[in-house]
């Protein structure tokens, strides 16, 4: 039930925000900024948070490897253990980190998803410390949805989607889309 | 879950969820600073009447990995001396703010009683005959583990393995065949008569007073503690008579399958039960027993604190 952006139905409960192309695209621009920020890619670490993250940031490697024709390293990273809502709300730890290098030194650039509460990467800066002190953390993501509860802003953003609580946002290698959550 | 007193009382989902977690946590062990926030201001006090040193400091450690505050009581220092009564005790240091109790008692179903006494969870690190709950999940997370296996209700199908020694008065052994069975393994009990249990008809389990029948046709060779206070009680004629017939020595042993797994709870009684040295083999599975005693209870004590409710999949 997803409907292109141009679509102006309304009785559906998904609307399709960006299709893979339009991902594609962002993800081409994020890469440039990227390059652009850091002059080159030198001491450039991308470390995706489990899951949403993880792919996106093998999607922005091989993005970075062809425009810039050096491999970036790359790793992964499983905050559930640090969040502050352990006991709060369910949690089931089964995702894997894996940080290739020791981080000392390192342009740090955290990939996500979508940046909601802003939680999840304050854990993520906790994790990331037990592997080195970065001489800086950058966080790039796909969809920056609003709703901050806490005072941490991306450094490159696919797209602004304002929206509210009660909507759901799914990004997939197909796109972007937005729905509502179904109210019983 | 709130407590882990038996393994059945967490039941077959309770396990697979616990080895599941442990997985986790034995990533989070092998990372450069083995600890995590997870559990950041929850006390765990121990509480042992019996004497542990394994047990007590895997799960202290276990606690302090997870970043708990722990608390060891220490029995023999305590009011307890001095005539104040168990319950009160328990009373006492549960108002100072314990989240979890670990439990060692020599009396069966002292968890249980605790619990009546305190709402914070308790872990029975073993109570007299009855159960020792948190041994089983490490030995099931061992096979596993070893066999290159995931969690799951039936991840242990297939597999025979052989519990050796006194199953009759062994904690260990009735954690460890409810678990073990409950995965779908295949437990046969072996040892004299006199130590075997009395009626096991309602248990999924066979029984064999011949080792040397059972050694080529198991996938592991659970060894039992030979207690030697059961010499007492004239159960077993003289403890080399009983090295003879259930001892492992390198000859015995060289009759297994080459994959076979070779486990001890410990503390070993090396020339009682084991005539050999184990580390001399690399089909011993029994340091790893204790390294991932520490994953194991850490996700014991995460599912006790931090889980919250099961995620709708």
């Amino acid at each position: 039930m997803t409907r292109d952006p141009g679509d102006t139905g309304t009785s559906d409960e998904s609307v399709h925000v960006l299709r893979s192309d339009d991902l594609d695209r962002a993800m081409t621009r994020i890469s440039h900024e990227i390059i652009e920020r850091n002059r080159g890619l030198d001491g450039v670490v991308l470390i995706g948070l489990q899951r949403g993250g993880v792919w996106l940031s093998e999607r922005l490697a091989t993005t970075l490897e062809r425009i810039d024709g050096r491999p970036v390293p790359r790793g992964e990273l499983d905050v559930s253990l640090f969040r502050d809502d352990i006991g709060l709300r369910p949690v089931t730890p089964v995702a894997v980190t894996r940080i290739p290098i020791d981080l000392t030194g390192a342009r740090v650039i955290v990939v996500d998803d979508v940046l909601y509460t802003g939680r999840t990467v304050r854990a993520a800066l906790d994790a990331l410390h037990q592997y080195g002190r970065p001489a800086q953390v950058q966080l790039a993501v796909m969809v920056d949805r609003g709703h901050r509860e806490l005072p941490i802003r991306p450094d490159y953003i696919g797209k602004n989607l304002p929206t509210s609580s009660d909507e759901d946002v799914v990004v997939s290698p197909e796109g972007v889309v937005l729905r509502r959550r179904a109210t019983t | 879950m709130k407590h882990v007193r038996s393994i059945s009382e967490i039941g077959t989902e309770g396990v697979v969820r616990i080895l599941r977690t442990a997985r986790h946590m034995e990533a989070v062990n092998s990372r450069p600073v083995p600890k995590v926030p997870a559990l950041v201001g929850r006390t765990v006090v121990s509480l042992f009447f019996e004497d542990s040193t394994r047990t007590r400091i895997s799960f202290e450690t276990a606690a302090r990995r997870l970043s708990a505050d722990t608390v060891n009581f220490s029995v023999s220092t305590s009011s307890l001396n001095k005539g104040e009564s168990l319950r009160d005790t328990i009373e006492t240091v549960s108002a100072m703010g314990a989240a979890v109790f670990v439990v060692r008692h020599r009396t069966s179903g002292v968890p249980w009683q605790i619990s009546e006494w305190t709402d914070a969870s308790i872990v029975n690190a073993g109570d007299g005959w009855h159960q020792h709950p948190t041994q089983a999940l490490l030995d099931c997370y061992t096979v596993m583990a070893r066999r290159g296996l995931d969690p799951s209700p039936e991840c242990l199908v297939g597999l025979r393995i052989a519990i050796v020694g006194d199953s009759r008065h062994s904690r260990v052994a009735r954690s460890c065949l409810e678990a073990f069975s409950g995965l779908g393994a295949e437990v046969v009990l072996v040892g004299p008569a006199t130590l075997l249990p009395p009626d096991t008809t309602s248990w999924t389990v066979s029984t064999s007073t011949s080792l040397d029948d059972v050694l080529p046709e198991v996938d592991v060779v659970y060894m039992l503690r030979m207690q030697r206070e059961r010499m007492n009680e004239a159960l077993v004629p003289d403890l080399a008579e009983y090295s003879r017939r259930f001892g492992l020595d390198e000859t015995r042993w060289s009759r297994t399958r080459p994959d076979t797994l070779l486990m001890h709870p410990g503390p070993m009684n090396r020339g009682v039960e084991m005539m050999f040295d184990p580390s001399s083999t690399t089909q011993s599975a029994i340091i790893d027993q204790v390294t991932h005693g520490i994953s194991v209870r850490m996700a014991v004590l995460f599912e006790l604190l931090a889980s919250g409710d099961e995620v709708p999949s």
